[in-house]
C-alpha cells in the first residue's frame, strides 16, 4: 500500500454541508487539525437547496415565541417521538447560532427596527424563521464557507499555509472508515479527480453526510444523497435509530419529468400560497387531524384573515406539519381530483400581485420560469410529495453527538432522534448549527481526552478497504450500475413509499435481498479519474444497506406517525411511541431490535397540558394529577 | 414527444481530446443534463459531468453548450430546433480534467485572498440593519459561485498570463459586497485595483450576459466598484483633499 | 483545493475554433461599429461647417453648436459671450462644450463597452476569442483616464443646462413673442433625452447615492438614488437614442437655417 498517500489530523469532518462545515470550524477554533472531506466542490452541497429559513425562536416578530414554545412545536411536530433533550438543545441553542452567522457576515432580511426578520412556517406557532428571501440554504452554506476562509485566512497569516490546520478535501469520498479495536483510528477515501486513494489518519472522525434520499426515485435529494454516514456508521459497528421515519415533502414539482421531486419551498404556503385540486377546492379543510383540530382554521375566510392578524385567527391548514399535507394530497390524487400531470395545484397567482410573488419568492419563480416554463405569477404550480429528508441516523448522545464507536460523531441530517417522526421546516438548517457545533466541541473534547494515546490505522483495514473499492473493476460482464440504482428506486418508492403495507413491505425485503446480489456483482471498466459510473457502483453498497434498514423498521412499527404511514395500522399508538427501533449491523446485512425511549424529564412535561399530553402519551406516562 | 438528438461532446484529459458523436432520445421538458446523463447511462458509463442539484441551485455544471457558457440543467432542450447539432464542452478558461469536468481551483484561491467580513467590535445579536442597506449586498449573496463569469471574462478566457494578478468577476463582485456590507469596517478599494484587478476589467459585460442568477454584475457591483476606486485612487480633488487635509484617509486592508 | 498531487501543469480543453456559438455574434458588433462611425462622421462635418446653426426668426441653435462662443457666432446665439477668437475652421465654435461632451462619451460606460467590443474586438462577442496577443485592460495610460468619468460628466450636466435653457429660447415665434414649432419640440424632445442620458449615468448613480454604506441613514439621497437607478437600467438605450436625437435635432436646424426646408409651425 506504498502508492496510498497518508495525513494526519486531530478532526476528520465527513461532508461539507451546514452540518459538517459548522462541526469543522468548532473543532479548528478548539484548536484542533481539521479535514472536512466533501464529495462535491467546497460550497455545493445540498444545503442549499433549503429555502424557508432556521427555526430560531428570536422573538424579533412576534415577542410572545421563545425556546419553550418552540421545543413545545418541535415536539409535536415530531409527535413525541424525539429525542426531548435535544429537542431541548435545539430550542435553546438557535438563537445564538443564527446570530452568530450574522457576526460572520450573513445578510438576512430585516424587520422594520433592523433586526433579522422571521417568517411563519408549517408546525411553527410564531413566525420563526430566519430567511433571505428564499434561498436561505445558500446563504447559510456560503458564510459558513466564508467563515472556513476566514481561519484559513488567519492560518495564514500565522503559518503561511492556508491549509495548515483547516483543510477542504473537495471532490473526495470516504469509503470506510478505519478502527483500531473499538476506536476509530481515520477514514480511507478516493480523490474523485484521480481516482487514487488516500487515509487521513484522525482518532475524531464526525459524520455529518446528509440524507438517503437517493435510494428513491422521486426526491429533492441530489446525487450526493446516498446514505453514505448511515452506512458507515453501520459498517463501523455504530447503531441507526428509526431509520422508519422518511419525510415526503408535500410539494416537490411533478412537470417536467425531468425535474420530477425537485423541492417547492414550504414558504410559497407560508406566504399565502393556497392548494387546489382539480375542482378548485381548497382541500386541506378536509384533513385537519384530531390533535391539530383546535390550532387550525376551519374556514377559508378565518385562514385567510390569519396572514394579516395572526393573534386573532387560527392558521389556515396548508400550513399543517408537512406529513398531514403530503398525505393529504396524496389522498386527493388517489380520489381522481389531481392535476394533469398527477399533483395538486399551488397557487399564488390569485393570492398577491404579480411584483410582490417576484419579491417574496424570487427563486421559486425563477425556478419554475426556467425549468417548467411555468409563470408562478399567472398561473398555479403543480406539486406532489417528494422524498426530502430522513429524520432517522446515527443514534447519538444528545450533549456530544457521540455515536457508540468511541470516536465517531454525527451532526445533522445523518444524525437521528432530533425531529422524532417527522421534522419540521425550518428546524433542519438549525439542527446543522446548533448539532454541528456540538458535535466539533464533543470531537475536541474526545481528542483532548485520548492525549497521546491515539489509535494507529492497521495495514490490513486499508488494504480491505482498498480491494473493497476496486472490485467493481476487478469484475468482468457484470451488471451495469446505473440499471442496479434504478430498480432499487423503483423498489423503494413502490414498496416502502409514503403510503406502506405489510405484505408490499415483505415484497420489498425480498427485493432488497435479490438486489443485494445483484449490487455485489457490478462491475464498470475504464481508468479511475473522475469515473461516476465506478462512483455509483459503490455508492450502490451504502444505499442498499439504508434501505434494508428502513424496510425492516417500517415493516416492525405497527402503527402511522409522522413520517410512516401504515395503511394497515392507520393509528399513532402511544405504547409504539415508548419504542425506538435500532439498526446495526449482522453479517452481510442488517438486524433490528427495539429500545426503550427514555422518558421526558419532568420540568419539560410540565410545559405541556395534559390533555394534549394524553393525545401522545399512555396513562402511566402522564404526570400525576395534583390534588385541588 | 420524444425524438433523436445530434449531440457534439467534448471528452477528453489532459487538454487532449476531441468532439465526439451521439445520437440521443430527447423527451418532452427535458434539459440539457438529462441528456448527458442518457448518455452516461446508455452508451459511455464513464462521460465525466459534474452536477449536483440539478435546479440551477448549486452552481455545479457549468459548461459551453453551442459556444455560450451556460448550466447544463438550466439549458431546456426546447430552445434547440431538432435537427440542430447540440455541442457541448467544457469550460474553456480552466483546466479540463475529464470530459466536461474541469478544475476550478483558481475560482478557490482568489476566494481566499480577499479578505474576509470585518464587522469591528459588534457583537453577535447586536446587529442592526436595514432592509435597504442589506439589499445590495444580498443581490451579490445570490451567486451560486457556478464561475461562469470567470470563465466567460476574456481577461482571462484569453489571456491566461492575466490570472495571477485578475481575480475574475465573481471576486471583485464578492470585495463590492463586502464593501457595500452595511457593518463591514474594513476598506478593500485599494486592494480591488491592486491586487485583484479591477483595473483589466474594460466592462463589457459578458459576466453579466452569462450569469445564471441574473445579478446585474457589472452594472451593480463592477463598475460601482470601480467608482469607489477612483474616489481613492484617482480622484485629484480628493487628492488635493487629503493633502490639505480635508479629506481624511481611513486604512487600506491588505489582501489576506 | 483538494489535489494528491501538484498538479502537473493542467491543459486546458484544446479547442481550435475561434467559438463554438452558433448564432449571429458578429451582427451586433458590426451594427454598433457602422452607427458611430457614421455619427463621428457627420458630427465632425458639421462641427467644423461653421454655418446653418442657427435660425435667427426662432432662435434655434442646434446643439453641436451650444454654447456658441466664438468671436464669428451670431450674436443672437450667443448668450454666453464670444470670447473666444476666430480660429481655422478645424476648432468648432462650441470649443469649450464639444471636448467635454465627446469626453463624456468615450469615458461612459456604456460607450466603453460598446467600442471596446465593436472598435477593437476585446472581446467582439461573449465567448469568442478576441484577435490581440497581449491586454492590460484600463490600467495604463491612455486608458487609466477613463476614470476622470466624474469630471466629464459635471462638465456635461453643466453642458445640458446650457441645452436647456437652448430649447427653452426656441419657444420664440415670428412676432418675437412666444412660439412654437416642430423645431421646439424637437430640441425640447433632444435636450429631455440628453438629461435622461446624463442622469442615468454610472457616476451620476455613484454620487447621488451609491457611494454611501447606509442609505437608511440618508433617505432623501437613497429615494434619489433608486430614481437614478432605475434610469441607469436603460443607459445604454440613452446613450443610442440621444445620438439619433442630437442629429435630428442638428439636421433640422440646419435644413431650416439653410433654407431647404421651413420651419412647421403650431403656434406663431
Amino acid at each position: 500500500m506504498t502508492d496510498i498517500e497518508r495525513h494526519q489530523y486531530d478532526v476528520v469532518v465527513i461532508g461539507a454541508g451546514g452540518a459538517g462545515l459548522r462541526a469543522a470550524i468548532e473543532a479548528r477554533m478548539q484548536g484542533k487539525k481539521t479535514a472536512i472531506i466533501s464529495k462535491s466542490l467546497f460550497g455545493k452541497a445540498h444545503t442549499v437547496m433549503a429555502e424557508g429559513g432556521a427555526a430560531a425562536a428570536m422573538g424579533n416578530v412576534n415577542p410572545n415565541d421563545n425556546w419553550k414554545v418552540h421545543f413545545r412545536d418541535t415536539m409535536r411536530g415530531g409527535k413525541f417521538l424525539n429525542n426531548w433533550r435535544m429537542a431541548e438543545l435545539h430550542a435553546k441553542e438557535a438563537p445564538d447560532r443564527v446570530w452568530e452567522l450574522e457576526a460572520w457576515g450573513a445578510l438576512f432580511d430585516r424587520t422594520k427596527d433592523g433586526k433579522i426578520s422571521q417568517r411563519n412556517f408549517g408546525g411553527h406557532e410564531y413566525p420563526r424563521l430566519a430567511h433571505v428571501g428564499d434561498r436561505t440554504g445558500l446563504e447559510l452554506i456560503r458564510t459558513t464557507q466564508q467563515k472556513i476562509v476566514a481561519l484559513q485566512q488567519e492560518d495564514h497569516a500565522e503559518f503561511g499555509d492556508y491549509d495548515a490546520r483547516i483543510k477542504v478535501w473537495a471532490e473526495t469520498t470516504v469509503t470506510r472508515l478505519l478502527k483500531n479495536g473499538d476506536k476509530i483510528a481515520g477514514v480511507f477515501a478516493y480523490v474523485r479527480e484521480t481516482g487514487k486513494f488516500v487515509v487521513l489518519e484522525a482518532p475524531a472522525v464526525v459524520l455529518a453526510t446528509g440524507g438517503i434520499g437517493k435510494a428513491f426515485k422521486v426526491t429533492s435529494n441530489s446525487w450526493e444523497y446516498t446514505g453514505d454516514g448511515h452506512a458507515l456508521a453501520l459498517l463501523s459497528g455504530a447503531t441507526l435509530l428509526n431509520m422508519e421515519f422518511v419525510q415526503f415533502h408535500p410539494t416537490g414539482m411533478v412537470w417536467p419529468p425531468s425535474v420530477k421531486g425537485i423541492l417547492v419551498t414550504e414558504s410559497v404556503r407560508g406566504d399565502g400560497g393556497v392548494l387546489r385540486n382539480s375542482d378548485g377546492k381548497r382541500f386541506m379543510f378536509d384533513y385537519i387531524p384530531d390533535v391539530f383540530k383546535d390550532k387550525y382554521a376551519t374556514t377559508e375566510e378565518e385562514g385567510d384573515r390569519w396572514y394579516t392578524d395572526a393573534d386573532n385567527n387560527r392558521r389556515p391548514p396548508e400550513l399543517l406539519p408537512r406529513d398531514e399535507v403530503a398525505r393529504a394530497i396524496n389522498s386527493e390524487v388517489k380520489a381522481g381530483r389531481g392535476s394533469p400531470h398527477g399533483g395538486v395545484f399551488l397557487d399564488v397567482s390569485s393570492r398577491m400581485p404579480a411584483e410582490e410573488i417576484k419579491r417574496r419568492l424570487p427563486s421559486m419563480h425563477h425556478q419554475f420560469k426556467e425549468l417548467a416554463d411555468v409563470d408562478i405569477t399567472a398561473e398555479p404550480m403543480e406539486v406532489g410529495p417528494t422524498c426530502h429528508y430522513v429524520m432517522g441516523g446515527v443514534e447519538v448522545d444528545a450533549d456530544t453527538g457521540a455515536a457508540l464507536v468511541p470516536g465517531l460523531f454525527a451532526a445533522g441530517e445523518c444524525s437521528g432522534g432530533m425531529h422524532g417522526s417527522n421534522r419540521l421546516g425550518g428546524n433542519s438548517l438549525t439542527d446543522l448549527l446548533v448539532f454541528g457545533r456540538r458535535a466539533g466541541v464533543g470531537a475536541a473534547e474526545y481528542v483532548d481526552a485520548l492525549g497521546e494515546d491515539r489509535p494507529a490505522v492497521l495495514e490490513d483495514e486499508v488494504a480491505a478497504a482498498s480491494e473493497e473499492a476496486l472490485a467493481p473493476f476487478e469484475r468482468e460482464g457484470g451488471e451495469n450500475p446505473y440499471t442496479v440504482h434504478a430498480e432499487l428506486q423503483q423498489t423503494m418508492n413502490d414498496l416502502v413509499g409514503i403510503i406502506r403495507k405489510e405484505e408490499e413491505l415483505k415484497e420489498a425485503l425480498d427485493a432488497l435481498v435479490k438486489l443485494r446480489q445483484r449490487v455485489a456483482n457490478v462491475s464498470v471498466q475504464g481508468g479511475r479519474g473522475y469515473h461516476p459510473g465506478w462512483h455509483l457502483a459503490l455508492d450502490l453498497r451504502n444505499m442498499l444497506l439504508v434501505s434494508e434498514c428502513i424496510a425492516k423498521a417500517a415493516l416492525e412499527r405497527e402503527e402511522s406517525r409522522g413520517g410512516h404511514t401504515r395503511d394497515d395500522h392507520p393509528g399513532m399508538s402511544a405504547e409504539w411511541r415508548k419504542v425506538n427501533l435500532i439498526c446495526r449491523l449482522a453479517g452481510e446485512s442488517v438486524d433490528l431490535h427495539r429500545q426503550p425511549a427514555e422518558p421526558m424529564r419532568e420540568d419539560l412535561i410540565d410545559l405541556f397540558e395534559t390533555d394534549e399530553l394524553k393525545k401522545y402519551l399512555t396513562e402511566d406516562e402522564l404526570p400525576k394529577e395534583q390534588d385541588a | 414527444m420524444s425524438y433523436e438528438a445530434k449531440f457534439r461532446i467534448w471528452r477528453g484529459d489532459a487538454g487532449e481530446g476531441s468532439l465526439e458523436d451521439f445520437s440521443v432520445e430527447v423527451n418532452e421538458g427535458e434539459v440539457v443534463l438529462d441528456i448527458i446523463h442518457r448518455v452516461q447511462a446508455t452508451q459511455a458509463p464513464d462521460l465525466a459531468v459534474r452536477w449536483n442539484c440539478k435546479a440551477g441551485k448549486c452552481g455545479s455544471c457549468s459548461a459551453e453548450i453551442n459556444g455560450m457558457p451556460r448550466l447544463l440543467c438550466m439549458t431546456r432542450m426546447s430552445t434547440f430546433a431538432q435537427d440542430e447539432v447540440v455541442t457541448v464542452t467544457p469550460i474553456r478558461t480552466f483546466p479540463v480534467i475529464r470530459d466536461l469536468v474541469t478544475d476550478v481551483s483558481f475560482n478557490y484561491e482568489k476566494a481566499r485572498q480577499v479578505p474576509s467580513f470585518d464587522p469591528g467590535d459588534v457583537k453577535p445579536g447586536e446587529f442592526r440593519m436595514q432592509q435597504q442597506d442589506v439589499e445590495r449586498s444580498q443581490e451579490f449573496r445570490k451567486c451560486i459561485e457556478c464561475f461562469l463569469c470567470n470563465n466567460v471574462c476574456h481577461v482571462i478566457r484569453d489571456h491566461e498570463e492575466n490570472k495571477e494578478s485578475f481575480a475574475g468577476p465573481r471576486f471583485l463582485m464578492r470585495v463590492a459586497e463586502l464593501e457595500m456590507h452595511p457593518a463591514d469596517v474594513a476598506d478593500r478599494r485599494e486592494i480591488a485595483q491592486e491586487d485583484f484587478g479591477l483595473g483589466f476589467c474594460n466592462i463589457t459585460k459578458c459576466c453579466t450576459e452569462v450569469c445564471p442568477e441574473h445579478i446585474k454584475i457589472t452594472d451593480n457591483a463592477l463598475i460601482p466598484l470601480k467608482e469607489r476606486v477612483v474616489g481613492r485612487r484617482y480622484d485629484p480633488v480628493v487628492w488635493l483633499g487629503s493633502k490639505l487635509g480635508i479629506v481624511r484617509k481611513g486604512q487600506d486592508t491588505p489582501k489576506a | 483545493m483538494s489535489t494528491l498531487e501538484a498538479p502537473v501543469t493542467k491543459k486546458r480543453a484544446q479547442i481550435k475554433e475561434r467559438t463554438l456559438r452558433t448564432d449571429n455574434w458578429r451582427k451586433a458588433p458590426i451594427i454598433t461599429f457602422v452607427i458611430f462611425t457614421s455619427w463621428v462622421v457627420y458630427a465632425t462635418v458639421r462641427a467644423m461647417m461653421g454655418k446653418w446653426y442657427w435660425v435667427e426668426e426662432y432662435h434655434y441653435l442646434t446643439p453641436f453648436y451650444s454654447p456658441c462662443v466664438s468671436e464669428a457666432c451670431a450674436p443672437e446665439a450667443a448668450d454666453f459671450g464670444r470670447f473666444i477668437p476666430e480660429l481655422p475652421f478645424f476648432v468648432p465654435f462650441a470649443a469649450i462644450s464639444l471636448p467635454f461632451l465627446l469626453l463624456f462619451r468615450l469615458t461612459c460606460y456604456y460607450y466603453r463597452k460598446a467600442y471596446y467590443r465593436s472598435f477593437w474586438a476585446s472581446p467582439p462577442g461573449c465567448a469568442v476569442r478576441e484577435p490581440h496577443g497581449k491586454y492590460t485592460g484600463e490600467r495604463r495610460f491612455p486608458l487609466i483616464g477613463q476614470n476622470l468619468h466624474r469630471y466629464f460628466w459635471a462638465a456635461a450636466f453643466l453642458i445640458s443646462l446650457v441645452n436647456t435653457w437652448d430649447a427653452l429660447k426656441a419657444f420664440h415665434g415670428k412676432d418675437g413673442g412666444f412660439g412654437i414649432g416642430l423645431g421646439t419640440l424637437i430640441l425640447v424632445t433632444n435636450v429631455i433625452l440628453l438629461w435622461a442620458y446624463t442622469l442615468s449615468c454610472h457616476t451620476c448613480r455613484h454620487i447621488v447615492g451609491g457611494r454611501l454604506k447606509n442609505f437608511s441613514k440618508h433617505p432623501v439621497r437613497y429615494w434619489a438614488w433608486g430614481q437614478v437607478s432605475k434610469l441607469n437600467e436603460r443607459h445604454g438605450q440613452f446613450a443610442l437614442i440621444t445620438l439619433g436625437s442630437l442629429v435630428v435635432a442638428d439636421l433640422y436646424v440646419a435644413l431650416v437655417s439653410g433654407g431647404a426646408i421651413s420651419d412647421l409651425r403650431i403656434f406663431n
